[in-house]
């Protein structure tokens, strides 16, 4: 049928050609507007209304109030709260992110290594990065709780001293960290996929040229990886930028009061504030206090430091818009 | 490490030699070999450890629980209808199960046409709409909450889960993304066959590149079944006010002081919580691998 159509486009191409360019532009549309409307609505909108907002006085009951830069001078001279949750996110994002890369990268080459059972070590390796998040807190908690803990429990009989953890303000973000290296397994995958991407040729021609591991790892290794690895560091930076689930649970269920998300202040960041971050402490003042005219001024500032973590990824981006084609 | 062993080998012409530095190369491999698996299986335990410790803590009884002993004294099963008794378990896997659901049959709606549009037509703006899927994927929840709670809450949709569900009618940027790299993966050539045989655009997606791609769209279902499964953000900000509309995330972070408990009632709750989890994993284990890759690779 279209190939009838087609015949006779190609004797009188002008206007049947502009017909079936105005088709396609159609389908296009057709295809995009359910996400076009989606970016509208839940992009471009709120962003534009979450800078307004920011200027303003809100509370969802009385229309907003300009205030003008009221919101940001409260928040870099007045809120003692917002300058330590924007230290432990500040601190989650350098250590927590480091120790994940390494500690994944470790985990991946040490697969590479083994010369059977890498099925079977890579799903067990996997296996804790499915843990639903607050199970795997929920798991930490007990497994570290000072009194009845296993871990404890084992330091104990082994005589060494048995720390407070998710107790101790001074180690709560350190078991935090602990819980993300257990579940360090959806990098490992990545990595290990990566690491296996390494053209052998590489490796044999250093071999001949006699280099040793680390010069191996630096010169061959590292630059085929490197892409990879700056992938999972921003985007791992952006995760941890937005911190939330671990660090709330972790305080209610260790502080053993029932807060679902920072209701109770007293206990806000248990234990002392330490675990307290910056994408709790924008709900809490937003969606627990109604302070809406603060929080969008939060999110603006999470937004800012977002954004210029993105534009380091998409700088890169030309090379995954246009290299994802060749990609098999 | 092959060529070496060959170099070695070729640049020394007595044979003795040869053969003692061969026996002293295979012993130092099988040394080695030795040594990455010992290493490979320490790593195993420490990973594994978590898992059978709370395991066994959820066999104990509660007497047992406060005493910080590692073995149950007595097998205790019956603690796993306990934690159905404590709480109201079989209302937040009902909640779950509907907010789950219907998002990922939602997200597969709108986002496959967009993927596809993304990855198989031709039009003039193409890769700045890319670029926009992956900025709305980068941005952080938080960076846009207040005026899309707003809406909700004008809407008097707060304390339900809608808030969750029905923006995944609207498309969402991370499964685009992961459906557009799976799309990409397939030959174009079969698509243009189809174009040929006169196949209108709809046809050619449902018809031609869904079959083909059916373990990359069941990849992304899966990963949107389990964000879902796992959200504590969303349920938390929407939902924590009405206990009705609590999902298991919810229910477990609060379980055990909400209902006064010892730690084995509690990781029961959280093994019923991670299970469904990893026996899908188990089920599915080939197409969540090629996943989490294709999430990954993009160099």
């Amino acid at each position: 049928m279209t190939i009838a159509i087609d015949a006779r486009s190609a004797g009188q191409p002008s206007p049947a050609l502009r017909a079936k360019r105005r088709r396609q532009r159609l389908t296009v549309l057709a295809f995009l507007t359910p996400w076009l409307l989606g970016v509208a609505i839940f992009f471009i909108y709120p962003l534009i209304d979450t800078v307004y907002l920011s200027f303003t006085r809100y509370d969802l009951l009385s229309p907003p109030k300009w205030i003008g830069l009221t919101n940001y001078r409260f928040m870099f001279t007045k809120d003692p709260q917002v300058v330590q949750a924007a230290y432990n996110t500040l601190w989650l994002v350098v250590i927590l992110v480091t120790a994940r890369v390494l500690f994944g990268l470790a985990v991946a080459t040490l697969v590479t290594r083994l010369k059977s059972g890498l099925g079977l070590f890579r799903t067990v390796f996997y296996l804790p990065a499915l843990v639903p998040p607050v199970a795997g807190v929920l798991a930490f908690v007990f497994l570290f709780n000072p009194a009845t803990g296993p871990v404890n429990q084992i330091l104990g009989a082994l005589g060494l001293p048995q720390p407070l953890w998710f107790n101790d303000p001074s180690l709560s973000k350190p078991s935090l960290v602990m819980l993300g290296l257990w579940g360090v397994g959806d990098l490992m995958i990545i990595f290990l996929a990566s690491l296996l991407d390494v053209p052998k040729e590489q490796y044999e021609a250093a071999a001949l040229d006699g280099v040793n591991p680390w010069q191996r790892f630096r010169y061959v290794t590292l630059p085929n990886i490197s892409p990879v690895l700056m992938f999972a560091a921003i985007t791992g930076v952006i995760a941890a930028l937005q911190y939330f689930t671990e660090a709330v649970v972790a305080a209610s269920v260790a502080s053993g009061q029932a807060t679902t998300g920072g209701g109770n202040a007293a206990l806000l960041g248990y234990p002392e504030g330490s675990t307290l971050t910056y994408a709790q402490w924008l709900y809490v003042m937003g969606f627990k206090n109604y302070y809406l005219g603060y929080a969008s001024a939060l999110a603006v500032v999470m937004f800012a430091v977002s954004l210029g973590v993105t534009l380091i990824l998409l700088r890169r981006a030309r090379s995954l818009v246009y290299g994802a084609e060749g990609t098999r | 490490m092959s060529a070496v062993t060959a170099t070695t080998a070729m640049s020394t012409p007595n044979r003795d030699i040869d053969t003692r530095g061969n026996r002293r190369a295979k012993r130092r491999k099988r040394l080695s070999f030795i040594a990455d698996h010992s290493v490979g299986i320490a790593v195993a335990i420490m990973f594994l450890a978590p898992f059978v410790f709370i395991v066994l803590q959820s066999f104990m009884t509660s007497e047992q629980a406060l005493t910080g002993d590692l073995w149950p004294q007595t097998w205790h099963p019956s603690n796993y209808v306990d934690v159905f008794t404590k709480a109201p378990m079989l209302l937040y896997l009902r909640n779950t199960l509907l907010y789950a659901t219907l998002a990922t049959v939602f997200m597969l709606l709108s986002s496959i046409p967009a993927a596809y549009a993304l990855s198989r037509l031709q039009w003039k703006g193409r890769n700045a709409a890319f670029l926009v899927v992956l900025m709305m994927m980068m941005l952080p929840p938080q960076v846009t909450q207040v005026p899309i709670y707003v809406m909700w809450t004008r809407l008097h949709l707060t304390g339900t889960l809608w808030p969750m569900i029905l923006p995944n009618l609207l498309g969402d940027a991370f499964s685009i993304f992961l459906l557009r790299q799976f799309f990409l993966t397939i030959p174009q050539e079969y698509a243009d066959a189809a174009r040929v045989d006169g196949c209108s655009e709809w046809r050619v997606m449902t018809k031609v590149i869904l079959p083909m791609a059916k373990p990359g769209i069941a990849a992304t279902a899966m990963f949107m079944f389990f964000f879902c499964w796992n959200d504590f953000y969303g349920p938390t900000l929407y939902t924590s006010e009405n206990p009705d509309s609590w999902t298991i995330s919810l229910g477990l972070a609060s379980f055990r002081n909400l209902y006064q408990v010892q730690w084995n009632l509690t990781m029961a709750a959280t093994i019923l919580a991670m299970l469904p989890v990893l026996i899908v994993f188990f089920l599915a284990q080939k197409v969540f691998v090629e996943g989490i890759t294709l999430t990954g690779v993009k160099g």
